[in-house]
Order: C-alpha cells, then sequence, then structure tokens
C-alpha cells in the first residue's frame, strides 16, 4: 500500500480523469429536468465531494483503529490527514450544497436532513481536531483522538441511513423529487458522474498522502518516530 | 462474571458514598436547574406546548452535561491509578453509567417538578412522557460518561467535554424530542415506535463501543 502510494501514474490519472469529468460535465449533454433544469450538472461536482469525504473519514477511522493496536505513530498520523482532507472535502461539499440550493430550493440553509447530517459530521470532525490541539505529548494525543474518532463514527453511522429516511426531504430522489432513480437510467450522467467520484478521491488521497509525508519529515526531525 | 457484578456493586456503592460526602455537587444541580427553570419562566411567562418540550430538554441536556462532566474529573490521577489496580475498567465504567443513569434520572424528574410548577404541563401521555425522560437519561449518562473519560484524559479541559459530546447528541436530542412531542397529544405520530426502537439501539451501540473502547482509554 505504501509503496503503490508514492508512485506517480494513479495521481496522473486522477488529473486526467478530472480535467475529462470538468470538460465533459459542462459540455456533455445532460437530461432536462422539471427544477433541476442545468444544474443537474452539480451532481459531478457536488455528490462526488460527499463520496470522497466518507472514503477519506473511513480511511481515518481504519487508520485509528490501527494505531490503538500498533502503537505506530505513522498510523495516527495517516488517520488525522485522512480525516482533515476529509473535513475540508465536507466544507466543500457544504458549499456548493448551498450554491446549488440556493438557485433550486430559494435558500442556502433549507434544515434539510442530508444537510444536517452533514453540518453534525463537520462539528464531529472539527471536535476532532481541536482535542488533538489540546495534547501536546504525540503518543497520548494520538491515542485520545482515536478513540474519540472510533466513538464517533460509530454512533454516527447507523443515523446517517437512519435519519435521512425517517423525515421528509428536499433531495433529489427523496419524497418524490426527481433525482438519481430517474437519471440513474440516464448514460449522459452515469458516464461521467462515476469517474468523477473515482477523480476526486484520487486527488483527496493525494492531497492526504503528501501531508503524511510532510508530517512524517517533521515528525522524524523530531526524533519521534 | 459474578466477579464483575460484585466489582460494580462496590464501585457504585462507592459513587453513592461520595455523592453523599461531597454534596454541594448535588445541591449545586439543584440550583443550576432551579435557577435555569426560572429564567425560561422569566423569559417566556406563556409558551407554546412544543416549545415547552424543546427547552425542557435543553435545560436537562446542560444540566446532564454539568452533572456528569464530574465524573471523572473530581477523582485525583493517583485514585484512579489505585482503582486500576482494584478493578476492571468494564467495571468502572459500567458502574458510572450506571450511577449516572440514576442521578440523572433524578434531575430529569426534579426538573421537571419545578418546570410544571412555574410553566404549566401540557403532556396528556404521562407514561410514555416518563419514558421519554428514562430513555433521555440513559442516552445522556452513556454518551456523557465515556466522553467524560476522554476529556479527563486529554487534561480535564471543561470545554472539551460539551464540543466533543454535543455533536454525537444532536440525533439523540432530536428523536427524544420528537417522542415527547408525540406525548402532547393532536396528531398521531406514525414514527413513534420505530423512533423509541432507534433511541434504544443507538444507546446499544454506544454502550457497546464504550465497553471496547474504555479499557484502552484506561490503561494509558
Amino acid at each position: 500500500m505504501e509503496k503503490v502510494m508514492k508512485q506517480m501514474w494513479w495521481k496522473y490519472l486522477g488529473v486526467f480523469i478530472l480535467i475529462l469529468v470538468i470538460w465533459f460535465g459542462f459540455m456533455h449533454s445532460a437530461p432536462r429536468l422539471d427544477i433541476l433544469n442545468e444544474t443537474i450538472r452539480a451532481v459531478h461536482f457536488h455528490v462526488p465531494m460527499w463520496f470522497g469525504m466518507m472514503i477519506l473519514l473511513t480511511f481515518s477511522l481504519v487508520y485509528s483503529i490501527k494505531f490503538l493496536r500498533s502503537n505506530k505513530l505513522e498510523h495516527d498520523l495517516i488517520a488525522v490527514e485522512t480525516a482533515n482532507i476529509g473535513i475540508l472535502f465536507g466544507i466543500l461539499g457544504l458549499l456548493t450544497g448551498s450554491i446549488w440550493a440556493k438557485f433550486t430550493w430559494g435558500s442556502w440553509w433549507n434544515g434539510d436532513p442530508k444537510q444536517n447530517m452533514a453540518a453534525i459530521f463537520m462539528l464531529i470532525y472539527l471536535a476532532y481536531s481541536v482535542t488533538r490541539s489540546s495534547i501536546d505529548d504525540p503518543e497520548k494525543r494520538g491515542k485520545i483522538s482515536a478513540i474519540y474518532n472510533i466513538f464517533a463514527f460509530a454512533s454516527l453511522i447507523p443515523l446517517l441511513f437512519i435519519i435521512p429516511r425517517l423525515t421528509d426531504s428536499l433531495h433529489p430522489s427523496n419524497g418524490g423529487n426527481q433525482g438519481f432513480v430517474t437519471y440513474d437510467m440516464n448514460n449522459d450522467l452515469k458516464i461521467i458522474f462515476y469517474p468523477a467520484v473515482i477523480g476526486w478521491t484520487i486527488i483527496g488521497l493525494w492531497a492526504a498522502s503528501l501531508r503524511v509525508r510532510l508530517r512524517t519529515l517533521e515528525y522524524r526531525l523530531l526524533k519521534l518516530i | 462474571m459474578q466477579n464483575l457484578f460484585r466489582e460494580i456493586g462496590h464501585l457504585f456503592y462507592k459513587e453513592l458514598k461520595l455523592e453523599w460526602r461531597q454534596k454541594y455537587a448535588f445541591n449545586g444541580l439543584l440550583l443550576y436547574i432551579g435557577s435555569t427553570v426560572f429564567v425560561v419562566y422569566m423569559a417566556f411567562r406563556e409558551i407554546q406546548p412544543v416549545t415547552w418540550v424543546t427547552i425542557l430538554w435543553i435545560i436537562l441536556l446542560f444540566a446532564s452535561a454539568n452533572a456528569v462532566a464530574k465524573s471523572f474529573i473530581q477523582e485525583s490521577e493517583n485514585r484512579q491509578l489505585y482503582y486500576y489496580t482494584l478493578a476492571s475498567p468494564l467495571a468502572v465504567i459500567l458502574s458510572k453509567m450506571i450511577y449516572n443513569v440514576i442521578l440523572l434520572c433524578l434531575l430529569a424528574l426534579i426538573a421537571l417538578f419545578a418546570y410544571s410548577i412555574l410553566l404549566g404541563n401540557p403532556v396528556q401521555d404521562f407514561p410514555l412522557f416518563l419514558l421519554a425522560l428514562v430513555l433521555g437519561a440513559i442516552s445522556f449518562s452513556t454518551t456523557f460518561t465515556m466522553v467524560s473519560a476522554i476529556a479527563f484524559k486529554a487534561g480535564g479541559n471543561s470545554t472539551l467535554m460539551p464540543i466533543l459530546s454535543f455533536p454525537i447528541l444532536i440525533p439523540l436530542i432530536t428523536l427524544l424530542i420528537a417522542v415527547s412531542t408525540a406525548t402532547l397529544g393532536g396528531s398521531e405520530d406514525l414514527n413513534l415506535y420505530n423512533n423509541i426502537g432507534i433511541l434504544v439501539a443507538l444507546n446499544v451501540i454506544i454502550v457497546t463501543i464504550s465497553i471496547i473502547l474504555f479499557p484502552v482509554l484506561w490503561r494509558n
């Protein structure tokens, strides 16, 4: 895994995919639906943020568990940096979502269940960052924040699937709105959407791996690793 | 297993004794509830049933955070080390959780009493409302106990506890408000039993994950 992370080919692949996604995302034909109209193209730029965030946060969770088992500070660094990039993706997802919501639903913040869940996730991971910065000893910092990471993730994941189903949502494909179910059939969108998810995730992992390498060097200088 | 129950029993008794000897903590909580309720009364005077429920839960949220916050911080690092040599971590976390459930139930009842006297009581289905209070006490107790352990290990910073626990509690408190709003009468809530089920399931998850994680934290 670490070896692949240092190779270049997958980074070029990610950049290449994203250039194509940006070009075709705007230029390719998209289905015409009521209300959504051309804003349906946001699906290539907004939805992949959430996919990317969830993948990165899952990485963070896995490496938190690994750190508790192995006590290697490298694992802790991977956990925190993937979480940081995950937060960045989450913020971008909220921003792109708000802009889209302003033009389709009429206001920046609608109290939609998915919006609220996203906000809760941001609060949790910002709290995770604050906890980290309040502890000086790296060993202890890693352990306590890993425990919080696992605790928070485990207690929130069930809700991610339950809450949006309990209350009505304005999101496409919820409560009679046109959305995934309708355009899932449409190859025009599918052909760009899936590469977009892959491309954005690659960029996220790349950014995280760069941060991890930087932090590893810092730790080496401090003779922690 | 039997050993574990005995340890939990002893530690629970210790918590009770500690509370009895430091009566100022409990009295402080009573005063906290009393003054918050009075502030709400002065601010609202007349209150809509739905707002009544929401404000009650917010009072309970903050009172519970204060009540549970001390569960690890009140005892010194050395004494914690002493418990570490005596009891299993499982017994420590479970005894504190059980103790806090009882403490929070008591506080919730007192808060409800004071609140009802000043602001009236629009609840129609009282047994269901009590069930919601108990579920709330359990949810707050399990989450706050684990988080207060984390905050204690992180250096006992008092702002850490709310920022760590409130995001986790938002979904729980939303469900609790939904359940207790259903007791006000009016239209029937079709999701009521569903919501109660999710609350119970979430508490099971939180307790399980605490049982797995607390020994790691405690060893530290």
